[in-house]
C-alpha cells in the first residue's frame, strides 16, 4: 500500500489531550471527533490537513490516555499514516487495532520538515522524502503484529478465532 | 535466570513456566473493564466480532465514571449505550450513580482485583492495581472488545526497572511526591514500554492508599504496569475484600532488570508537577509565587480516605482562601460514606470547598469543575497536559493532598508549614 501526502510536524510527547480534548469524548463519531483533531495543540490542523496527509513527530507520540479516540479522529481526518520516533504503548496498540498504519523512523523524522511531501510504502516500511529526494527504512513489526495487521486487525482475529473455537455460551 | 514478579504473573497466565522480556504472548484474564468514555467504542466493536455472550459476565467490569453523573444528553446516551449491553450480556459488575465510583478504587476495593491477576481495562491508569502484586496495563477499546470475547490479549513481556527507595519520609511527604519525584528523575517517556517495580524499605514502610497513588501514575512515565510485590500490609487489604482464591508472587534475587535506580528519600520534601508535563516536577521550596484559583482533591490517584483524612487535617478551624475553589471528590461511594461519618464533610464544608459525588468529572476537564481561560489549578490528580482540565490556556499544578490543602487557604503553591507561620 502506497501512501503519500503532505508532513504536518510535531515535537516531542504529543499527548492524546491535545489529539482529541476530553471535552469531546462525549461522542465516539469519527466524523465529530475528527473536526477536533489536534485542536489544543495546531488550532489550523483540521482546516489545512487533506486527505493521504502524514503526520511526522518526534518521541512519544500518543502518550497518555487510552482512549481510542485518539488513532480514531487522526484516521479519519484524512491522516495516512504517522511517523514518528517513538510511540507511547496505549496508542501504539489502538493504530495496529484499528488499522491506522504507523511507523517507527528516528532518520526520517530528522528528515523531513513540515511542509514536505512524502511517500510511504507501508507493506515494506520504506519512507521516502519527495521533497529532498532521501529515502529512509523504518523498522519492521514484530510477526505476530504484522499477522495481525494482515487480518485486517484486531476485530478480524477475534472473529476468525470465535469461528473455530466458539465462544464460551456456545461450549456449555 | 530468576524471573521477576511481572514476568511470573504472565507466564502463569499463558500456561509456562517462565516467559522473556520481549517475548508475546497471549495472556488469560481475570478481569477486564471499561469506562463509559471506552465502552461504547468497545461495544460497538464486540458486537462486530459476533460471539454469543462475554467470555465471562463475573469478569467484565462497566463502570460509568467519567461523565456521571451525565453531564449532558450525548454522555447520558453513552451511559446508556453501557447499561443495556451490561444488561443484554448479564454483566454482573455495572454500577449505576448511587454505587459506582473511580474504577480504580472502586475495583480493587471491591475485591475484584486480587494479587497474581492479570487485568486489563480500557483506561490507562489501569496499572494502579499494581500496587497490590497484580499485573495490570491500560490498553484501548478495540483490545477490550477483543477480551471481553476471548477472555486473552495479546501482550509484549515487558523488561522491568526496578526502583529501590530508601530513608524515612519527611512530614507531608508521600507516595505521591514519591511518584512525582521518579517522573520528574526519568522523565514521562522514562518507562517507555517498561514495567515499573517499586521495592525498599521506604515502600514497605507505606500504607496502600500511597502505594495506589505510586502504581497509578506508572502510565505518566511510559510505564505499562506498575507493580509493588505483596508484603503484610496488602495481605490486610486484600483479605477482608477476597472472595476467591488468590496468589502472591515474588521477583527471584537473581531476576534481571533493565536497570536498578536506587532513591534516598530522606531529603525529599512535597514536589510539585508543572504545567504541561507530569515529569516538571520541582521540591516545594522552589515553586516561588504562583497564585491559584482553583484546588483540586480527589481522583483515582488521591481520593482515597487517607488522602481525604489529610486535606481535612490541614484545614480543619481554617478557610479556603476568598480567591480559590476547592472541590473534593472521594473516590468511592463507601469513602464517602467513611468521610462522613468520620466528620471530615464538616470539616470540609465549614472551610468553604465543595464536596462532590465520586465522579472522574474535573480531573479530566469534563464537568464539575473546569477551568477558564487563563485560569490555574493545583490538582492531586495524574495529568497536567495542556487543557486537561478545561481551556486550552488554563494551568494545572500536580501534588500530593497536603499541599493542595494548604494551598487552598494560601490562594497560592504552599505546604502545611507555611500555615503555621501566618
Ligand atoms: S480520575 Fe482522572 S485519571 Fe482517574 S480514571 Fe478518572 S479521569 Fe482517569
Amino acid at each position: 500500500m502506497i501512501l503519500k501526502g503532505k508532513v504536518h510536524k510535531y515535537g516531542c510527547d504529543v499527548d492524546t489531550d491535545v489529539i482529541i480534548p476530553a471535552r469531546y469524548l462525549n461522542t465516539s463519531d469519527p466524523a465529530e471527533l475528527a473536526a477536533h483533531c489536534m485542536e489544543d495543540i495546531d488550532g489550523e490542523f483540521v482546516k489545512n490537513v487533506k486527505a493521504g496527509d502524514i503526520i511526522v513527530a518526534d518521541d512519544n507520540f500518543g502518550c497518555g490516555s487510552s482512549r481510542e479516540h485518539a488513532p480514531i479522529a487522526i484516521k479519519a481526518a484524512g491522516v495516512s499514516c504517522v511517523i514518528a520516533k517513538t510511540f507511547a504503548r496505549i496508542f501504539y496498540r489502538n493504530a495496529i487495532n484499528i488499522g491506522l498504519p504507523i511507523l517507527q523512523c528516528p532518520e526520517a523524522v530528522d528528515g523531513i520538515s513540515a511542509g514536505d511531501q512524502v511517500e510511504v510504502d507501508a507493506s515494506t516500511g520504506k519512507i521516502t522524502n519527495l521533497t529532498t529526494g532521501k529515502s529512509y527504512q523504518a523498522m519492521p513489526f514484530p510477526p505476530f503484529m504484522q499477522r495481525l495487521i494482515d487480518v485486517g486487525g484486531l476485530i478480524e482475529y477475534a472473529k476468525d478465532k470465535i469461528k473455530s473455537a466458539g465462544c464460551s455460551c456456545c461450549m456449555l | 535466570m530468576g524471573q521477576t514478579i511481572t514476568q511470573k504473573i504472565l507466564a502463569a497466565h499463558c500456561g509456562k513456566d517462565a516467559v522473556e522480556a520481549g517475548e508475546l504472548i497471549t495472556a488469560k484474564l481475570d478481569l477486564v473493564l471499561a469506562n463509559d468514555i471506552t465502552a461504547p467504542i468497545a461495544i460497538r466493536e464486540f458486537e462486530k466480532i459476533g460471539a454469543g455472550c462475554v467470555f465471562d459476565k463475573d469478569k467484565v467490569a462497566l463502570v460509568p465514571d467519567h461523565s456521571t453523573p451525565a453531564k449532558d444528553i450525548k454522555s447520558a446516551e453513552q451511559v446508556k449505550i453501557m447499561r443495556d449491553f451490561a444488561r443484554k450480556y448479564g454483566i454482573t459488575n455495572f454500577f449505576e450513580i448511587g454505587r459506582v465510583g473511580i474504577e480504580h478504587t472502586l475495583l480493587p476495593d471491591m475485591g475484584l482485583v486480587l494479587p497474581g491477576d492479570a487485568v486489563i481495562g480500557a483506561d490507562s491508569h489501569t496499572c494502579t492495581y499494581g500496587a497490590i502484586g497484580a499485573f495490570s496495563t491500560g490498553v484501548g477499546s478495540t483490545d477490550l472488545a477483543a477480551a471481553m470475547a476471548l477472555g486473552e490479549t495479546w501482550l509484549r513481556v515487558p523488561e522491568t526497572i526496578k526502583f529501590v527507595y530508601y530513608g524515612k519520609l519527611n512530614k507531608w511527604v508521600g507516595g505521591k511526591d514519591l511518584i512525582l519525584y521518579t517522573i520528574g528523575k526519568i522523565g514521562v517517556d522514562g518507562a517507555l514500554y517498561c514495567s515499573m517495580e517499586f521495592t525498599g524499605e521506604t515502600i514497605e514502610g507505606l500504607p496502600m492508599a500511597d502505594r495506589f497513588t505510586m502504581c497509578n501514575m506508572a502510565i505518566e512515565a511510559g510505564g505499562k504496569n506498575g507493580i509493588i510485590p505483596p508484603d503484610e500490609t496488602t495481605l490486610a487489604y486484600v483479605k477482608q475484600r477476597a472472595k476467591r482464591e488468590f496468589k502472591t508472587y515474588k521477583s527471584d534475587a537473581d531476576a534481571l532488570y533493565k536497570e536498578v535506580i536506587e532513591i534516598d528519600c530522606s531529603k525529599l520534601e512535597p514536589q510539585i508537577a508543572f504545567p504541561h508535563l507530569p515529569e516538571n516536577t520541582k521540591p516545594l521550596s522552589e515553586v516561588g509565587n504562583v497564585k491559584i484559583d482553583q484546588s483540586v482533591i480527589g481522583s483515582c490517584t488521591n481520593g482515597r480516605i487517607e488522602d481525604l483524612r489529610v486535606a481535612a487535617e490541614i484545614l480543619k478551624g481554617r478557610q479556603v482562601h476568598r480567591d480559590v475553589r476547592l472541590i473534593i471528590f472521594p473516590g468511592t461511594q463507601e469513602i464517602y460514606k467513611q468521610a462522613m461519618h468520620e466528620g471530615l464533610f464538616d470539616i470540609f464544608v465549614d472551610s468553604g470547598a465543595a464536596v462532590s459525588t465520586p465522579t472522574c468529572g474535573p480531573c479530566l476537564g469534563g464537568h464539575m469543575g473546569c477551568l477558564a481561560e487563563g485560569e490555574r489549578a493545583i490538582a492531586t490528580t495524574n495529568r497536567n497536559f495542556v487543557g486537561r482540565m478545561g481551556h486550552p490556556k488554563s494551568e494545572v499544578y500536580l501534588s500530593g493532598p497536603a499541599v493542595a490543602a494548604a494551598s487552598a487557604v494560601l490562594g497560592c503553591i504552599g505546604g502545611p508549614d507555611q500555615l503555621e507561620k501566618r
